[in-house]
Formats: C-alpha cells, sequence, structure tokens
C-alpha cells in the first residue's frame, strides 16, 4: 500500500484495478493475466472496496464510542432499571422482585424527602445566581484592552480549582466557628455564626460555593458577547437607546440562546454536586445538606440497599428530564433566534 | 482622551482587579496557609503573609499517612490522569470524524446516543457501573478509571465535531482526487488541523480528571493506590487533631499541575470553552 495515500479510488473498476495489481503482484509477473490472479485481484478490490466504504470506515471510527456506549452506558441503565425492582445488596445471594416497593418507598422516607427538597433549593438559588454573577462579569470584562484577558483568567481562577478537594477543605475552614468569615463579622462587630452547625444556614455556603465557580459560564457568555454585531448598538445609540435598553433589547436577545444552554449545562450539573457536600458537611446537620447525589451514595455505599438507590437515582433522572424538559419547551418564548418572527 | 475618562478608566481598572483578589482570595488564603503554623491558620486571620514563615509543613505533609508518603499518591494521580487524558483524546477524535464526516448508516443515531450521553447525569450509572466492575474482579484497580476514556467522552467527541464543521470540505474533496483514502483524510489532514481543539480537550480533561473525587473513592480502597485527592481527604480525616498547615501544603501542591497548565495554555483554554461551551 502506497503510504498515507491508502488505496486510489473508492470503486475502481474490476478489470483495470487486476490488471494493475497484476503488474504489482510477483505471481503476475511470470503468468500475466492468469485465471488465478485475475480471481486473486477481484478479491482484492473487492476487500478494498469493502475497506474504504463510508459505512465501514464510519463504524471503524465510531468502534471506540459504540463500545463504550453499549458497555458503559447502556448496559449500566437497564441493569439499573432493573435492580430498581428488587431488593438487591451486595453479596447478597438471591435478588427478590419487590415490584415498586422501592418508588413507593421513596415518599415515605423521611430524608429522601428532605433530601429532594434540598436539592431543589440549591439548584433553583445556585443557578440563577450563578448565570447572574457570570453575566454580570462577562459585561464587566468586554472593554477592549489588553488587560481583559489577564483579568478573565483571574476570574476563571475558581472554576479551575473549585472541584477539587483541597478548595472544598479550604471552604469547610473559611466558614468553621473561628474561620475567616466569622473572623470578618467580628471585626465589623457583629455575631459570629455557627455556620456549619446550624441546619437553617449550613446550606449556604455550599451554594456561595457553586456561585463562586462562575467562570466557565462567564467565559462562554463573553464568547457571546462578542458575537453581537457592534452596528447593533451603534443603531440603537442614534435612536436615544440608553444602557439599560440597549441591554434589555439587544444584549439579552442576542445571549439567550447561550443563555438557554448555560441555563441546562449548569441546572444538570448542580443536580449532581456530590463533592462538595461530601467533603464540607458530610450531609449534616441534621441531613440540613444531604445533597441527592450524596443520599444516593449513602444508600448504595454505606447501607448497602443498592437496589433502593437505583430506584432513586431513576427517580432523579426523571425529575432532572422533567425540568430540562420545562427549560426547553419554556424557551420558545424567550429565547431569540435570527431566522424566526 | 479627557480626564474624566481617565479616572473612569482607572476605576474600572482597580474595580476590575480588587475583586478579582476577592474572588481568589480563598486559593491565595490556601497557599499562604500552607506556611503557617496551626495556630496562625485556626485564629481565622485576613492576613496573607505568614506570621513567621515555616516550610516545614512541606516536609510533615509530604510523609503522608500509614507509611505512604504523597509521592506515591501524586504518582498514582499522574498516571491515571495523564492515561485518561491520553485516551480522551484519541479516541474522541476518532468518533468525531466518523460522526462529522463520513456519511454511514447509523450515524444519526449515534449522533443522537451521544447527545443523551452528553446530558446523561453520572450517577444514575454509578452504582450499576461500579456492580459490573466489581464482579468483573477489577473493582479495585485502575481501570474503571481509565479504560471508559479510550471510549470517547461525548463532551469532547462534540466539541471536536463543532471544531471539524470549520474545516473547509474542499480539502477532503481534494484528498479523495489525489488518491488518498478516508482513513489517510484522517490521519493527514483533519488530524493536524485539529491541533486547538485537541490541546483544549487535553488541558481540560487533565484537570477534570485530576481533580476527579467520586471515580476514586468509589473504585480505590487501598490506601497505596489512592489518588492525591482521595489521600488529602484521607490526611484531613485520619489524624486525630488535623494538622492544617501541612493539609493545606498538600492542597497546594495538589492544584500546582492544573495551575502551571493554566498558566501555560489558558489563551487555548479560554478560546476553547468559548467556542464550544463547557460544563462545570
Amino acid at each position: 500500500m502506497r503510504n498515507c495515500w491508502g488505496t486510489e479510488e473508492l470503486s475502481v473498476r474490476v478489470t483495470s484495478e487486476s490488471r494493475r495489481l497484476s503488474g504489482v503482484f510477483p505471481g503476475g509477473e511470470k503468468g500475466g493475466l492468469g485465471l488465478k490472479n485475475t480471481a486473486e485481484a477481484i478479491k482484492i478490490s473487492k476487500w478494498k472496496n469493502f475497506v474504504n466504504n463510508d459505512n465501514t470506515v464510519g463504524y471503524v471510527f465510531a468502534a471506540p464510542f459504540i463500545f463504550g456506549f453499549v458497555c458503559f452506558s447502556l448496559i449500566p441503565i437497564l441493569t439499573s432499571f432493573y435492580y430498581a425492582f428488587t431488593d438487591y445488596s451486595m453479596g447478597a445471594k438471591t435478588i427478590t422482585w419487590v415490584g415498586a416497593k422501592n418508588f413507593l418507598h421513596l415518599f415515605q422516607d423521611e430524608i429522601f424527602v428532605k433530601s429532594l427538597g434540598i436539592t431543589l433549593k440549591y439548584v433553583f438559588i445556585s443557578v440563577p445566581l450563578k448565570l447572574a454573577f457570570a453575566l454580570f462579569v462577562a459585561f464587566l470584562l468586554t472593554r477592549k484592552s489588553r488587560l481583559v484577558t489577564v483579568y478573565r483568567s483571574l476570574y476563571y481562577v475558581p472554576s479551575l480549582v473549585g472541584g477539587s478537594v483541597a478548595v472544598a477543605l479550604v471552604w469547610k475552614q473559611l466558614f468553621a466557628r473561628k474561620g475567616l468569615f466569622n473572623s470578618i463579622l467580628a471585626e465589623a462587630g457583629l455575631d459570629t455564626i455557627n455556620w456549619f452547625g446550624d441546619q437553617k444556614l449550613a446550606l449556604y455556603p455550599l451554594i456561595l460555593m457553586s456561585v463562586w465557580q462562575f467562570g466557565s459560564s462567564m467565559i462562554i457568555f463573553a464568547a457571546g458577547l462578542k458575537e453581537i454585531p457592534t452596528s447593533y448598538y451603534e443603531a440603537a445609540e442614534i435612536d436615544g437607546a440608553n444602557g439599560f435598553q440597549r441591554f434589555f433589547r439587544i444584549t439579552m436577545p442576542c445571549l439567550s440562546p447561550i443563555i438557554l444552554y448555560n441555563l441546562i449545562m449548569q441546572t444538570i450539573s448542580a443536580f449532581m454536586v456530590f463533592t462538595q457536600a461530601f467533603i464540607i458537611t458530610g450531609g449534616g446537620p441534621n441531613n440540613s445538606t444531604m445533597m441527592y447525589a450524596l443520599y444516593v451514595y449513602n444508600q448504595a455505599f454505606k447501607y448497602n440497599n443498592m437496589g433502593y438507590a437505583c430506584a432513586m437515582s431513576w427517580f432523579m433522572l426523571i425529575v432532572m428530564s422533567a425540568i430540562t424538559l420545562i427549560i426547553f419547551k419554556s424557551s420558545k418564548l424567550w429565547v431569540f433566534s435570527e431566522s424566526g418572527d | 482622551m479627557s480626564v474624566k475618562h481617565k479616572i473612569q478608566k482607572i476605576f474600572y481598572h482597580l474595580f476590575v482587579v480588587i475583586f478579582g483578589i476577592i474572588m481568589i482570595y480563598p486559593v491565595l488564603w490556601m497557599i499562604s496557609g500552607s506556611f503557617k503554623d496551626n495556630a496562625e491558620i485556626l485564629r481565622g486571620t485576613l492576613k496573607l503573609i505568614p506570621e513567621n514563615l515555616k516550610l516545614s509543613n512541606y516536609v510533615t505533609g509530604w510523609k503522608g499517612f500509614s507509611g505512604i508518603s504523597f509521592g506515591t499518591f501524586f504518582g498514582n494521580s499522574f498516571w491515571i490522569t495523564s492515561l485518561a487524558t491520553f485516551g480522551t483524546v484519541i479516541s474522541s477524535s476518532l468518533v468525531a470524524y466518523a460522526l462529522s464526516r463520513v456519511h454511514f448508516k447509523g450515524r444519526k443515531l449515534w449522533f443522537t446516543c451521544m447527545l443523551a450521553t452528553m446530558m446523561l447525569p453520572g450517577q444514575v450509572i454509578m452504582i450499576p457501573s461500579f456492580l459490573i466492575w466489581y464482579n468483573l474482579g477489577l473493582a479495585n484497580t485502575y481501570v474503571p478509571l481509565i479504560l471508559p476514556y479510550f471510549c470517547g467522552q461525548a463532551f469532547f467527541i462534540y466539541q471536536m465535531m463543532q471544531f471539524m464543521a470549520g474545516i473547509p470540505k474542499e480539502l477532503d474533496e481534494a484528498a479523495t482526487i489525489d488518491g488518498c483514502s478516508k482513513y489517510g483524510i484522517y490521519f493527514h489532514i483533519i488530524l493536524p488541523l485539529l491541533k486547538p481543539s485537541i490541546v483544549t480537550t487535553v488541558i481540560i480533561q487533565f484537570y477534570w480528571k485530576w481533580d476527579d473525587y467520586m471515580g476514586p473513592l468509589l473504585y480505590l480502597s487501598k490506601p497505596k493506590s489512592y489518588t492525591a485527592s482521595l489521600a488529602i481527604k484521607m490526611f484531613a480525616d485520619t489524624a486525630s487533631t488535623t494538622d492544617y498547615g501541612a493539609m493545606f501544603a498538600m492542597s497546594t501542591l495538589s492544584l500546582l499541575p492544573v495551575f502551571l497548565i493554566f498558566l501555560f495554555f489558558n489563551r487555548y483554554l479560554v478560546e476553547g470553552i468559548g467556542t464550544s461551551g463547557l460544563k462545570g
């Protein structure tokens, strides 16, 4: 085969191909266009046609994904669905089909109901705040200045490190009894707060931590802001629009597809929050920061109720799909598309 | 430029810088904490400059726990992260090429599956995946943390597809006329032009994987095989009285690779996220 270029053409006429090949292969030199050689050549060219066929090429290149999708997504999902209707636990010799019992039990489980409520609260507070903050900073950094790139990197740092255990431990320390936030309060002459000891308050440091990691949304917004033609703003200025009008009549509609994207991605990832809660509060006090994913983890790996935990996972999937669907449906009302109207 | 404009400009930069420092204050505080002694950290002072700078935190921290030093943990993290990142780049670019350039039967179906996995929360498949690896006898190895990354990561496949859409199809056609096969087009046209997207993938996947906590938590149970993030948490838990200075020292070290990569490649990172979108 000729180095990189592989075969010559996608569809070669068998005869010309065989003639050419007979010159290439040693057998061809001796016997010219012998019957045996022709058959061989046809075989080779058929093989080449097969190899270079779009379907073959496609499946060769897509093979890793197809394998991964089946083994690491599809099979686990189906098994999870099956387990959700059983009392499966690790090391158990038998698996008993329990029907919808796991799902019915969910709503009698006080911790589950609490955990669902807390997770929804976390999502509904942290996601809008984070997006608003990201948009604000992105807007702040639209100025034409060489320093803006440096600033953007600076503001991205929290997102870069925020998911790590290291920063979670720092956060825990910042809100500790004698932590940084309390010393600021003390210096301002206010009462110190026992952040992680008070079940009404414990969730807020976690929300703050999520909002603090606004960097990736900010960069996506910044890229979107750059795409808005300056002529729109110039036209608006000529028409006498003030800053607010320009923001709400031009910036927001032009950014709305990007807001939708960020909203969906952030909502999904907020639902899944685990590491922060696991490390900072461990779900306490009195389960007031028992995030959904944390409770699933506890049920599965701490109490070994695999079947029940699978039912919880599925319930979460349904809730999340419903919320994503609502966002998508509502987007028709507020996402502006250039082609429409 | 008028005086008013100049003052406005100065105020703008001042505001942005001060605000930015407040944003990264927790990180700075952690770094300075790694040079402070415990008493000073526990006092909760706002000051970033330690009263007496000590490097001993790094020495005590490095010793780790149960006789295993942080050298082992960082080594483990490094291998897992490097292999997973390598796998992601190779497999994702192959799959992205198939989905964006080759018209094969079932392409739409697999594209939809790819989008679905992108939106699928990992926690839903966490338990059954664990059980599958457990039943295969691989639960205490690095295989579950590495192998799936060789099967393409939906997010990066999508990102590379976006990038490939910008590579002119005429190049493929010209190569085909010159006798290049579809395989050759991938290696000699797409792959070299994909470089910016590959760099972005390497950076993002590297720091995601480096910071990953849940995967190692599920699959690694022997302290000797712990990753850095798992070890730091253990380090904070095992000692009866937590040595905060040492903990911050190791935390700082664990963030060092991420910072270095960010410092050298942040142009790619910012551009990459900007064009493709990034969750997290």
